[in-house]
């Protein structure tokens, strides 16, 4: 069977394997956001903990995710709630270190004048930090999303489905087919992906510091 | 207005600001002048809490600062950095309405603020509010720190050297708005610098600061005439130094402090390559010269844009106003006419009606202490 007539009969079984992959993907990029922007802004207010913080999340995407997910069996069972966690633990670093480092190089003068002229603290971050700071924080979640795009292939391992559901099936029956069926909608989808988030970044950078960066 | 009260600060064992004390009136143009280090940036920033003092009181019309809340405090007292500090995520509307905002003026309010001020530097509201300030000069941009900093209309404007990184004829110029608007606004300014030309220039009064101290606090012109200390001294005639070459010879002349550096143009120049030059250095008028180089006149920006067409060469719009003198004239005769002149400066011609340079206010300054000083080494 050429890949073209696999693709044709197999058509549903891709499409729902693909709708899975997203899921995946977009449930742990919004948790890694939820967990990572807080926790960066809160870093770049207590420094002494960042040093720390910063070496254990680097350590975590250091784990081989096999390893992980081997963990996330023992501890959570099988399903796509493990795979899940794993997905987010992983999400979590290019997020946060970006706001850390995004924050902490918004440059200080307009920091001293924010707070000189009568802003409060809350002020000066919503008003000033984050804005600045904003492209640099949305090429950590474009990293992110990448990456978390080809980690997810690995949670057909244990049984939370996408497209990795199709790339193992093919490598345990030496069906060519299903290895491409789930390898090339994967790479297209990091690039999609990739894509709308760099639109994303170009859209949402304060005009003033577009083409330069701060 | 604003009175310090033994005011001590110290990190760790290092004592910055020993014991401080004295009195700003209303609307006094008061210059915070010293050696890098002796605490004047210091001293700046405990007046709106940016800094807490250890020890000492600072009272602004009689109230206790540490009994207020700082952030109300802060929007009450203007605040202008060397490094500017536009957000850059802001238009210069934005920018200049930023303290207005935050007091929840009303929008229309804000937007005639806005209005107003950019009217008081000569920046079209059209033309420049909706800009960032990346897109400004680096005078345009400080011209707009400052007007964010009037925008509340606070009493008080602390300035820390504002205009340290700007190139010197853009500083004279702006030295002179400034000094236009405190007189004009009648606001009290506690102004930063190591620049005693720019100190004797803006002041009422100089605070002369040393190690943490106050060495001396008078007018400019007492200042240069009782030096209070040996550093002061040095501190007067390094400027001196750096500004002449003292040739010995007693008399001095118009053209021994005469800046050489002066912007010519042709008076077949174009309206527009005028503005542009104009803007581009931050000045407001422009030295027209002949084609033979000898001086015709000069030509402001607001004639420029009142009467100019583009395209138009500016031999029309060119005036004889600004007055001139030979430069082997007496310096006390410069003074005089520059004095009781109308504009901020006079020209100042060689013998074949070339044009030699100018004098400002503030070479006279520097001229002044040359006069006192000039034979110290
Ligand atoms: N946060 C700080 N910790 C320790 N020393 C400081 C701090 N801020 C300023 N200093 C020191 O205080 C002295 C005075 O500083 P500053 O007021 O900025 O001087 P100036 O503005 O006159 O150049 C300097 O010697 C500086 O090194
Ligand atoms: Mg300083």
């Amino acid at each position: 069977m050429s890949l073209i007539e696999f693709s044709l009969s197999s058509y549903n079984e891709v499409l729902k394997n693909l709708i899975r992959h997203v899921e995946l993907v977009g449930i742990s990029i919004l948790l890694g956001i939820l967990i990572s922007i807080p926790l960066g802004i809160f870093l770049t207010r207590h420094k002494r903990m960042a040093g720390l913080v910063l070496a254990l999340a680097g350590t975590i995407q250091t784990i081989p995710g096999l390893v992980m997910l081997g963990f996330a069996l023992i501890l959570i069972g099988i399903g796509m709630l493990p795979a899940i966690a794993v997905l987010t633990l992983y999400a979590i670093l290019p997020i946060l270190r970006n706001t850390y480092t995004g924050i902490t190089e918004v440059d200080k003068s307009y920091t001293e004048a924010s707070r000189g002229i009568g802003m409060t603290n809350m002020q000066t971050l919503f008003k000033v930090e984050i804005p600045i700071a904003l492209p640099t924080i949305i090429t950590g979640i474009r990293l992110s999303t990448v990456y978390i795009v080809s980690w997810a292939t690995l949670a057909g391992l244990i049984g939370a489905g996408g497209l990795g559901d199709l790339i193992w099936t093919g490598l345990s029956t030496y069906n060519t087919n299903y290895i491409l069926a789930g390898a090339i909608p994967s790479a297209i989808l990091a690039l999609i992906l990739n894509g709308l988030i760099g639109l994303l970044e170009k859209i949402l950078t304060p005009r003033g510091l577009r083409g330069s960066r701060v | 207005m604003i009175k310090f009260e033994n005011i001590s600060k110290s990190y760790g064992q290092t004592a910055i600001l020993k014991n401080i004390s004295f009195e700003i009136k209303q609307g006094e143009f008061v210059v915070l002048i010293g050696p890098s280090g002796c605490g004047k940036t210091t001293t700046l920033k405990t007046i709106n809490r940016l800094i807490e003092p250890n020890d000492g009181k600072i009272f602004i019309n009689g109230k206790d600062i540490t009994k207020e809340n700082p952030v109300e405090l802060r929007r009450t007292i203007g605040y202008v950095i060397q490094q500017i500090g536009l957000f850059p995520n802001m238009t210069v509307e934005q920018n200049i309405s930023v303290v207005p905002r935050l007091l929840k003026y009303p929008k229309q309010k804000c937007k005639e603020i806005v209005q107003d001020l950019l009217k008081l530097v000569d920046m079209p509201y059209e033309e420049n509010a909706h800009k960032y300030p990346s897109e400004l000069s680096g005078g345009q941009q400080q011209r707009i720190g400052v007007l964010r900093a009037l925008a509340a209309s606070p009493p008080i404007i602390l300035m820390d050297e504002p205009f340290g990184a700007l190139d010197p004829l853009t500083r004279d110029t702006l030295q002179e708005e400034i000094k236009q608007i405190q007189k004009k606004l009648k606001k009290t300014i506690v102004f930063v610098t190591h620049d005693m030309d720019e100190a004797l220039s803006l002041a009422d009064t100089i605070i002369f600061m040393d190690k943490g101290k106050i060495i001396q606090m008078a007018s400019p012109e007492e200042m240069l005439q009782n030096p209070g200390a040996p550093i002061i001294k040095s501190f007067l005639s390094k400027q001196i130094d750096n500004g002449s070459n003292g040739n010995g010879s007693q008399k001095l002349f118009a053209e021994d402090f005469m800046r050489t550096k002066v912007l010519k143009v042709p008076k077949t120049s174009r309206t527009l390559e005028c503005i542009k030059l104009m803007s581009s250095r931050d000045v407001n008028s422009l030295v027209v010269i002949n084609e033979d180089d000898t001086y015709l006149g000069t030509v402001t920006i607001e004639k420029i844009k009142e009467q100019g067409q583009p395209g138009k060469e500016i031999a029309d719009l060119v005036t004889a106003e600004v007055i001139t003198v030979g430069r082997k004239e007496a310096a006390q005769v410069a003074f005089d006419k520059l004095l009781s002149s109308e504009s901020s400066y006079v020209i100042v011609l060689n013998d074949n009606q070339t044009v030699a340079g100018l004098i400002t206010r503030t070479s006279m300054a520097k001229a002044l202490g040359e006069a006192l000083w000039g034979e110290v080494q």
